[in-house]
């Protein structure tokens, strides 16, 4: 019986801006309520070693980026040398939503849970989907 | 008549997504570079280093870095010494928590007031660091 990997989220967690904090809280929670799904640092591409480098190629990966950067696509493309299987980027959602944009970098505030619940809905019908694909 | 403008320090914290620590090394680099030192201090997103981003080196590589990392693995460290950045001091939150053995902190979305003390304690080293630097 062929075991199905676990669907890798990777958020980029940006520091920078605000975008950077929904994408890293929606990711987490997910995380806390899934067994499905898997996770890797982002910055551990570059830091780690080739079992950190191979988890893109091991896991198929949803991208969770705060902006158009989106740094968390180039590094499973960088590192992994695949494409993610989906690509979720906050600044988006934002901007079809016609979400007012978070007002703080450090915390989620209670205008933003409305943003962070959209977020991880998107990312749930996405781990579904890709699931169904593999 | 011109003014040269003085360099701001770059805070980077490595921001991990598995563990309370990765969470401390973000709060307290925000303490840092909104409370503490906002005219001395900045900070970047770290995964803009982990692609390459041109921009980011250049930044790394001209202002005085000092980094943040939750783990062993230190990839705030290793991702600004891999671009050759200005490394001028780096800090450990597990040294933090050693330094500190009666401080439990949270979990990833919820550091708790125990990881609140930590992070202002790690702050308050980075503010050393940074006064000693300029």
């Amino acid at each position: 019986m062929k075991i199905k990997p676990k669907i890798g989220l990777i958020a980029c967690s940006g520091e920078g801006l605000c975008e950077g904090m929904i994408s890293r809280v929606a990711t987490r929670r997910i995380l806390e309520e899934r067994d499905d799904v898997v996770t890797i640092c982002l910055p551990l591409f570059l830091a780690g070693g080739q079992e950190e480098r191979d988890f893109a190629k091991d896991n198929p990966c949803i991208t969770v980026d705060g902006c158009d950067k989106m740094c968390a696509v180039k590094g499973v493309k960088m590192y992994g040398k695949v494409h993610p299987k989906s690509s979720i980027v906050i600044s988006e959602i934002i901007r079809k939503g016609k979400h007012s944009g978070p007002i703080s970098k450090s915390r989620i505030e209670p205008e933003d849970e409305k943003l962070v619940h959209e977020t991880m809905k998107i990312i749930n019908k996405e781990v579904d989907r890709v699931k169904e694909e593999e | 008549m011109s003014e040269k403008k003085k360099s701001k320090c770059i805070i980077i914290p490595c921001s991990g997504i598995g563990k309370a620590v990765g969470t401390i090394t973000r709060r307290a680099t925000y303490i840092v570079t909104e409370e503490l030192l906002p005219n001395d201090t900045d900070s970047i997103c770290l995964p803009l280093l982990t692609i390459e981003d041109k921009e980011t080196v250049q930044k790394i590589r001209q202002n005085p870095c000092i980094t943040v990392d939750g783990c062993v693995a230190q990839c705030a460290k290793k991702n600004v010494e891999h671009h050759k950045g200005n490394l001028k001091g780096e800090i450990k939150i597990l040294d933090v928590i050693k330094e500190n053995p009666k401080l439990k902190p949270g979990n990833v979305l919820d550091i708790g007031p125990d990881g609140e003390k930590l992070a202002r304690k790690t702050a308050e080293k980075v503010v050393r660091i940074v006064g000693d630097k300029s």
